[in-house]
Order: structure tokens, then C-alpha cells, then sequence
């Protein structure tokens, strides 16, 4: 795939990324609470995912940026500006929409300089600029072109153009990849966020699909039911996540079943015991819980008296994920190194270990195996 | 006419945009296919439904029957078309269609707009069906119901006073009404598939490359829908250019129309001897009819490039 054939000279000198921020925004349709206060702030010049399942409130949240959307309560603020109640052709974003959203009835170029006939450049500069713009997303030669004559892939480029020929100050990108097949999407989002970071635009990218949001964001905003659940950097949202639900929704996480001490600080897990991470002192009482734990996380050794049984094994390069079936019928997958798992064969008994480390623990207890 | 279905041009446009890959324009249909072998009996039956009679009315209207009872060549019948009573009737047919086919378009855009925006999916199917059973209301019955209740005597004149106030239905204002009475249902039919076709992103994101309301319109949703208000109006054209019974049991020849013209040459109503006129006039018919489309292709060509 070609690359983005980058300016120098950052094409939009202007765009010193500005501060976004979500204030308590709540909005209802009907019963449903799309946004049910929201806070969340996006830093100059970051790339912000907003990740979550359907219906959680994220295209919502991102077309009261647009000013698309009118929040119930709450503001939205702009380098700490509350525009709120400017009309949406008066706000300072680029958008880009998940497909289809690019003028039929204009050229490439006429699409790119659109934003710009509108305030009433002259056509010369309007033109000049469009082809900067589209040598920037790797389209030269398509200017003449009319969009349905371009492919998904080149389409999302030029409205990726267009977004960004206003030069705004924060750029809103709703899962402008989902309708791209496997191959172009990822490409393409290599090359936003390799255009993102050139330009220096602070930019909030919307998708549900979680290795997206993992790869291409410095943070990862994490929504459910119209609330945030965790904003984080990606390591730290994989490898400490804040709720259960965050450890289930990103990544794989494996549910063992575990029992709670009666002071709520250490939990016995495959007959080992470990501190629980996170407090929770304070309860009375012993419980059964879900202890969750990440494929790799798992350590396994062959043991004629081990708890669980090696029901299969897919090779996935330098590792090989085993799906164990746990006393109890319960299952579990380790990621282990391909030379060890090699050694073990299908219906071989086998001991879990874990690390000595505090674990994250889902007091309410589901029946299903793994995410 | 070549009116098929103007509303499913602007929902095509979308649907083809998903093809994944780049193509030339003009290199795909390049292969010979024996698929046009398909569309031979409808040539056939237009052939036989469409061109006999043009073919017929055609000799007809070059050639006369001299005292001695033969057929002889003239230009004289189509030289009668273009004066006096003939030609007065040819400009009245198309000064009514151009402007009641001009207002049922400009009318039925915001009511076509109004439907397809509107919250409540009962009323736009009310107003569809309805629109469905008034666009094909016309002929003697649709005359009655005028002057039933616009007419001299009828029971709305009457109520508001209208008589007083100048009224009267059997003038060409009064037909012009009548007519936009089937035309405005006809052209909202046309256009709501078109609106419907008109993508909300579309004016999201002209909204947010910050083009207002009157600019989207200008900018977007007008030419997006221009095809559309094109060929719609050329069929609201044709189709009060051809009509003839209400006009005929409404007004009779009081106002100049080329159809009841033409039926009064051929019946001999007025005077005998003058159906090769009555031909000469309907091959008129025919020639403003190929103007106004091939007007229409012309505008259409040069506005619509992307569509092809
Ligand atoms: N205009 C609307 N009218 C009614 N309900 C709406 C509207 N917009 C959103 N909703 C509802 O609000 C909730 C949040 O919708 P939103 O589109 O923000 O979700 P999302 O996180 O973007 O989901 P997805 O990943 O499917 O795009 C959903 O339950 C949705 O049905
Ligand atoms: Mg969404």
C-alpha cells in the first residue's frame, strides 16, 4: 500500500491540537440513555479511541462534538470554550463518517474544497489546496474523479481530505473504517494515525472493534451504557484493567472460578491463593467469584493429578493457544510458547499456575468461559 | 418517453460506490453481449403500437385528397398548423403544460420534502396512496368533480362567493388548476424516492464543512436532485401536453388546446376535409414533445456527470 507522501511543512501550520472536553454530558432518547454523564478529556495533539459494544453512546458522544447532537445536560468544551450551543457549520471539526458521505455529485477535488467554496475562497487557492490535501492522503491523480468511481478504501481517504482542509481544530473520525474489508482497514489506519501524528491534530476516533482502538490511540477510552469506564493508555488498560468489564471487553480474559476470603483480600484460585486487586476489605463473608486472568498469564505444566484436561491446541506462530477444560466443566485458554506446548499432548491432564501477582476479580459470577 | 423511474437515480448513485476497486470510466461494456436480443420483441410491439401510427399520421400529413378523389403531396396541412385558430391552440397546449408541469414542480418539492421528513409514517403513506389514486384521477369524471364544486354553480363557488370575486373555472387559470390538481400527486410520486435517496450524511457533513442550511440546498440536495426535477417535469409536460377529456367536457374549444383541436379537424365539428390537418397537428404534437426531451438530455448531460 502506498504511503502517505508527507509535507515537510506540516500542511496545516494552524492546527496546534487544542483541548477537548465532555462535561457531564447526558442525553436521552426516549427511555434509552445514550450518554448518561459522561466526563472525558482528550489532551493537545492526542489520539483518543473511544471504544465500546453497540448502543454504548459513542456516536452519540462524538456528534455532540459535531454539534449534531444537543446534550440534556453537561457541555462540551473546545481549548476550554463551551460550545455547546454553536451550530454545527459554525464548529471549529473535521468529521469523518463511517461511509458513504461524500457528495456524489462532485469531483474528488470539489469534494476535498468544499469547506472551503463554502466560505468563499477563491477558486484558484480552493483547487491548490485540495491537491495538497489529497497528495497528503496518497491520491494524487484521482482529483478529476467522481466518488463512485473511487474504491471504499480511497473514498474514506478523501473524506479524510476533506475533513482536514478547514484545518480543525479537532478531528472526529466515527469507524470510518468498518465498511473496508480486513486488508485496506488496517492499512488505512496506520495511515490516519501516521497523519495524525504529522499534524499534531487532536483527534477522537470512535470504534467498537477493540484492536483498532488498541493499535492506533495513545489512549483508550472505554464506554458502557453512556458512561465512561475507563480511559487509559492501551498497556494499561491490558494489563490492569479497571473493571471486569474492561478485562472482558479488551482482549481475552479467561473466568476461573474462584472463593473470596472472608475479609476480601485474598482469593483462592486453582488451589492457589492470591491478593485481590483493588480493595475490597471491609466485607464479611467468604464468596464465590470469577477470577480473570489473560491467555498469557496462564502457566501449565503436565501432571497426571492436574485439575484440568488439554481439549485442543491451535498453533499461532511462536505461541499456541491450549483450551483446558477446568474441573467443574468450565474452560480456559493459555497462550504458551509453541516448543513448550508441543510437549503435551491433546487429552493430557495438566497443573495451572499463575503469577504472584494481586488479580482482578468479577464479584458477580458468570457462567460463561471466555470473552 | 425516457422517464423510466427518475427516482431510483439518485439512490443508485450510493449503491454502486461500494464496488471495492477503481475502474476507468468507459472500459467496462466494451464486450460485445447478445443481451440486447432480449429487449427484440419489445421493439417489435412498439414497432407495431407506436410506429404504424406515427408512420400513418405522418403520410397523412404531407399528402391530401385532391378534387379527383386522389392522393397528392402538400405542404399545405402542416402550413395551416402554424396559423391562425392551429397554431394559436399548439402555443395555448404549451404555454398550459410548461406552466402548470413549472408550478406542480416547484409546489410539490417542499410537499415531497415535508412527507419525507415527517415523524409520522402514517400520514406519509396516507399522502402516497392518496397521491397514487389522484395522479391517475383525470378524463370527464375528473372535469366533473371541478365543475361540481368550482363551477359556475358549484357547491364551493357558491360558498365562498367566488363568482363575485371573479372566479370562473372554464378560463385557463381555472384549467391551469385543474390540471395542477393531478400534476402536483404525480410529481410528489416522483420525487419522494429521490428524497428518500438524499443521504442525512450528505448534509451532515456539509454542515460541517460549514455550509448552511440555504448553502446545502444550493450546493447539495439541488443539484443531487436535479435529474430528478428534470425528468419530472418533462413527464408533468407531457402528460397536460396530451390531455384531452377534461379539457374537452370542461371548457370544450373556449380555450385553445391542441388536442381538442385536433379532435374537433378530425370529427369535422367545424369543417369538413380537415383530418390531414388534424395528422399535421398531431405530428406537431410530436416534435415539441422530441424537443422538450432532447432539451432535457442536453441539460441532463451537462449537469449529471457523475451519474454516469
Ligand atoms: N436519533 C436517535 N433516536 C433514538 N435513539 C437513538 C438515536 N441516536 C442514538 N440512539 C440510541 O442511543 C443509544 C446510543 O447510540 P449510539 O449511536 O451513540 O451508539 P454507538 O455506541 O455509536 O453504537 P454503534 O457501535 O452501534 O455505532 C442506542 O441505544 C441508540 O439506539
Ligand atoms: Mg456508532
Amino acid at each position: 500500500m502506498t504511503a502517505f507522501t508527507l509535507d515537510p511543512r506540516p500542511a496545516s501550520a494552524g492546527t496546534a491540537g487544542a483541548t477537548l472536553e465532555f462535561r457531564g454530558l447526558r442525553r436521552a432518547f426516549g427511555a434509552t440513555m445514550a450518554l448518561d454523564g459522561l466526563n472525558l478529556t482528550l489532551n493537545p495533539g492526542e489520539m483518543l479511541a473511544l471504544l465500546g459494544p453497540s448502543g454504548c453512546g459513542k456516536t452519540t458522544a462524538l456528534r455532540m462534538v459535531a454539534g449534531f447532537e444537543t446534550p440534556d445536560s453537561g457541555e462540551v468544551l473546545l481549548d476550554g470554550v463551551d460550545v455547546t450551543g454553536t451550530p454545527a457549520h459554525r464548529r471549529d471539526v473535521g468529521m469523518v463518517f463511517q461511509s458513504y458521505s461524500l457528495f456524489p455529485h462532485l469531483s474528488v477535488t470539489d469534494n476535498v474544497a468544499f469547506g472551503m467554496r463554502m466560505l468563499g475562497t477563491p477558486a484558484a487557492r480552493r483547487r491548490a489546496r485540495a491537491q495538497e490535501l489529497l497528495e497528503l492522503v496518497g491520491l494524487p491523480t484521482q482529483g478529476g474523479r467522481y466518488p463512485r468511481q473511487l474504491s471504499g478504501g480511497q473514498q474514506q481517504r478523501v473524506a479524510l481530505a476533506r475533513a482536514l482542509a478547514l484545518e480543525p481544530r479537532v478531528l472526529l473520525l466515527d469507524e470510518p473504517l468498518s465498511a473496508l474489508d480486513a486488508k485496506v482497514r488496517q492499512s488505512l489506519r496506520e495511515e490516519i494515525r501516521r497523519l495524525q501524528l504529522e499534524l499534531g491534530i487532536t483527534t477522537l476516533f470512535v470504534t467498537h472493534d477493540q484492536e483498532e482502538a488498541l493499535s492506533i490511540a495513545d489512549r483508550v477510552a472505554v464506554m458502557r451504557d453512556g458512561r465512561l469506564e475507563q480511559c487509559a493508555t492501551p498497556e494499561e488498560l491490558y494489563n490492569s484493567p479497571a473493571t471486569p468489564f474492561v478485562a472482558g471487553f479488551v482482549g481475552t480474559m479467561n473466568r476461573l472460578p474462584g472463593r473470596l476470603s472472608s475479609d476480601g483480600a485474598l482469593v483462592d484460585v486453582l488451589g492457589l491463593s492470591r491478593p485481590v486487586q483493588g480493595s475490597l476489605h471491609g466485607r464479611d463473608g467468604t464468596a464465590d467469584v470469577d477470577v480473570l486472568v489473560r491467555p498469557e498469564a496462564l502457566t501449565v505444566s503436565a501432571a497426571p493429578d492436574g485439575p484440568a484436561q488439554l481439549v485442543a491446541a491451535s498453533f499461532l506462530g511462536a505461541t499456541t493457544r491450549l483450551t483446558l477444560r477446568l474441573h467443574g466443566g468450565r474452560e480456559a485458554v493459555a497462550d504458551v510458547p509453541t516448543t513448550h506446548a508441543s510437549t503435551l499432548p491433546t487429552g493430557a491432564r495438566i497443573r495451572l499456575g499463575l503469577p504472584e501477582r494481586p488479580v482482578l476479580i468479577d464479584q458477580a459470577r458468570n457462567e460463561e468461559t471466555t470473552a | 418517453m425516457t422517464l423510466t423511474a427518475p427516482g431510483a437515480v439518485v439512490a443508485d448513485a450510493g449503491a454502486k460506490t461500494r464496488r471495492q476497486e477503481p475502474q476507468a470510466p468507459g472500459r467496462r461494456a466494451a464486450r460485445p453481449s447478445a443481451g440486447w436480443l432480449g429487449v427484440i420483441p419489445l421493439l417489435a410491439f412498439a414497432a407495431v403500437v407506436l410506429g404504424l401510427p406515427v408512420a400513418a399520421m405522418a403520410a397523412g400529413s404531407i399528402t391530401t385528397t385532391n378534387d379527383a378523389g386522389g392522393t397528392v403531396f402538400t405542404d399545405a396541412n402542416f402550413a395551416a398548423t402554424f396559423d391562425g385558430p392551429y397554431l394559436e391552440s399548439l402555443m395555448g397546449s404549451i404555454r398550459l403544460s410548461a406552466l402548470t408541469a413549472f408550478v406542480a414542480t416547484m409546489v410539490s418539492l417542499p410537499l415531497a420534502y415535508a412527507i419525507v421528513t415527517s415523524r409520522f409514517r402514517g400520514l406519509r403513506e396516507a399522502v402516497l396512496s392518496a397521491s397514487g389514486v389522484i395522479a391517475n384521477f383525470g378524463g370527464v369524471p375528473l372535469a366533473f368533480a371541478f365543475v361540481s364544486t368550482l363551477g359556475n354553480a358549484g357547491v364551493l363557488t357558491g360558498f365562498f362567493g367566488l363568482a363575485d370575486k371573479g372566479w370562473s373555472l372554464y378560463t385557463f387559470w381555472g384549467l391551469a388548476i385543474v390540471y395542477l390538481y393531478f400534476l402536483v400527486p404525480l410529481m410528489v410520486l416522483t420525487l419522494t424516492p429521490a428524497l428518500d435517496g438524499l443521504k442525512p450524511q450528505w448534509r451532515e457533513a456539509a454542515q460541517n464543512n460549514r455550509a448552511t442550511g440555504f448553502q446545502y440546498w444550493r450546493h447539495v440536495a439541488f443539484p443531487i436532485l436535479f435529474p430528478t426535477l428534470l425528468s419530472g417535469f418533462v413527464l408533468l409536460f407531457g402528460s397536460a401536453f396530451s390531455a384531452y377529456a377534461t379539457a374537452a367536457a370542461m371548457v370544450g374549444s373556449s380555450i385553445p388546446l391542441v388536442t381538442v383541436k385536433i379532435a374537433s379537424a378530425l370529427t369535422g365539428d367545424v369543417l369538413v376535409g380537415q383530418s390531414n390537418i388534424a395528422l399535421a397537428l398531431g405530428m406537431d404534437m410530436i416534435i415539441v414533445a422530441a424537443l422538450v426531451i432532447g432539451i432535457q438530455l442536453v441539460l441532463q448531460r451537462r449537469t449529471s456527470r457523475w451519474l454516469s
